[in-house]
């Protein structure tokens, strides 16, 4: 059984469907990268997995839970295996990043500080991001302030991750080590990844399957080799926009 | 309680009475948010005092509520007194009964001006900072990692602000009735010639502890008032900076228009 799936889903937002009979499947350890023009749904799709947004029809189901029908304290036990990037960073700003890191494990686990201490170390480690780890939000960078919230994601030894355009406004050297570090996270920690991202060069290098969405129904979901192959016409016309810079 | 909700659209409104009416609805449903979250954040204020990192913000939040709002206060309070003494004091001198202008003084400060002046500076400063702050963090998606991160936003965030806002709004009108009291007698000493000892027995002699206890109950509703409604709104905040903007002139307008209200009822509730 796959460890995330989409269902037949359907959102409407005003009438409007943003997503349109979505159905996909996410395996275990796998990373899949979501593709698509703006404005498709893709970040939608993402808040549909920790019932940010319920779906208007269809099924999302989450290791054999659906996430729209689910108590709780199914619910809350759901998110804390969940990790969710944001495309900010959504860091609190009154707090170092350190802080911002211990958050979660200090409102929601009664570790000793200690072991929180020891935690937060290994995740600001694990993002490349020690140096940084007394620094407040406004004292870093973009890609700082998504790797601080990338370890924040991670120090509840999460074992999906979401990923929010990860790589959106920042330049190609810190995009290259977001990218890095989505993969090395998946390697080393065995965490199943989705990547929001219209950077499609990103998603060929880190991906295992590329899923292109388009007006909320998914067009092709493949292997990079094979998607960057593709004869679809739609997959061909968004790698022929993305190599002009149009997407 | 989940504050991050998804969007509602609603068609244009078919007539001008449909109109009315779902102004009328949005009005009562955002009277029904604020509600539901001060009795959650009721409900989660022992839970904020159990957790260490809640006692501290909730320290903070005391001392952003109180110390850093004295300055205005204190200027406020003591103008306060200083207008009603001369007001008043002008209009006793026409019939030569200044000797009870302490007593004019303390009765309008401890009923009405002292809660009334502490709630709007209370609006003003805290209730606009937490409702801007709140609407803020919701626009950059912070209330949402809160909520994915299992963290209650109202056990988090608006407890200790509102709970802040309860504990320190009586004392504050308390310091506002005697720097106001002070005030007017300065006023009465120095331009309208009343002693200032006959003043301070005169205002002394008036007080009674009902009309003390009902002032400081007026201005813990206020707090509770303020606090409730500049977190509801920051809550509520969508639409980007124009949101932010547009969150908090809607709490500063309905915390000055409920202090006014709800202080009318409770002087008509104990004053009959």
């Amino acid at each position: 059984m796959s460890l995330i799936s989409f269902e037949n889903v359907t959102k409407r937002f005003d009438g409007r469907p943003v997503l349109d009979g979505l159905s996909f499947t996410v395996e275990k350890g796998e990373i899949l990268c979501i593709v698509g023009p703006s404005g498709t749904g893709k970040s939608v799709t993402l808040k549909h997995l920790v019932r940010l947004l319920t779906p208007s029809s269809g099924r999302v189901v989450v290791d054999g839970i659906d996430v729209a029908e689910c108590s709780g304290a199914e619910l809350e036990r759901l998110r804390g295996r969940i990790g969710y990037l944001f495309q900010s960073g959504a860091l609190l700003a009154w707090m170092t990043v350190a802080e911002n890191v211990a958050l979660p494990l200090e409102e929601c686990t009664s570790l000793p500080d200690e072991e929180i201490s020891a935690r937060v170390a290994a995740a600001l480690e694990a993002v490349e991001l020690s140096d940084a780890a007394d620094k407040y939000p406004s004292e870093i960078s973009g890609g700082m302030q998504k790797r601080a919230g990338l370890a924040r994601a991670i120090v509840r030894e999460t074992d999906i991750v979401l990923y929010d355009e990860p790589t959106s406004g920042l330049d190609p050297v810190t995009a290259s080590t977001i990218d890095r570090l989505v993969k090395k996270l998946n390697r080393e920690l065995g965490i199943t990844s989705i990547v929001v991202t219209h950077d499609i060069a990103s998603a060929l290098k880190i991906a295992d399957r590329i899923l292109l969405v388009k007006r909320g129904k998914a067009v092709e979901c493949s292997a990079p080799a094979q998607f960057a192959r593709s004869a679809n016409p739609e997959v061909r016309e968004f790698l022929e926009a993305a190599k002009g810079g149009a997407i | 309680m989940t504050i991050v909700r998804e969007p509602v659209w609603d068609d244009a409104p078919r007539s001008k009475a449909q109109g009315v009416v779902r102004r009328l609805t949005s009005v009562l449903s955002a009277l029904g948010l604020a509600a539901k979250i001060a009795l959650a954040s009721i409900a989660s204020f022992p839970a904020v005092l159990c957790r260490r990192s809640g006692r501290a913000d909730f320290a903070n939040q005391l001392y952003v509520t109180g110390i850093r709002t004295l300055p205005v206060i204190t200027v406020v309070s003591l103008f306060t007194g200083m207008i009603l003494a001369l007001q008043v004091g002008l209009e006793l001198r026409r019939f030569n009964q200044e000797m009870y202008l302490g007593a004019a003084v303390m009765i309008s400060l401890v009923r009405e001006m002292g809660p009334f002046s502490c709630g709007m500076c209370l609006v003003a400063c805290v209730g606009s900072a937490i409702a801007a702050e709140l609407g803020t963090m919701k626009i950059n998606d912070e209330i949402a990692a809160l909520e994915i991160m299992s963290i209650s936003p109202i056990r988090y965030l608006a407890a200790p602000r509102i709970f802040a806002l309860v504990v320190m709004a009586p004392l504050l009108a308390f310091f506002c009735c005697v720097v106001g009291v002070v005030g007017g007698g300065i006023v009465g000493s120095t331009q309208l010639g009343v002693d200032f000892r006959q003043y301070v027995s005169s205002a002394m002699g008036i007080a009674k502890t009902k009309d003390l206890f009902v002032g400081l109950f007026k201005a813990g509703v206020f707090g509770l008032v303020v606090g409730t409604v500049s977190v509801s709104e920051g809550f509520g905040t969508s639409l980007g900076a124009t949101g932010v903007g547009r969150s908090t002139q809607r709490s500063v307008i309905a915390g000055f228009l409920l202090i006014l209200m709800l202080g009318y009822m409770i002087t008509r509730a104990f004053y009959r």
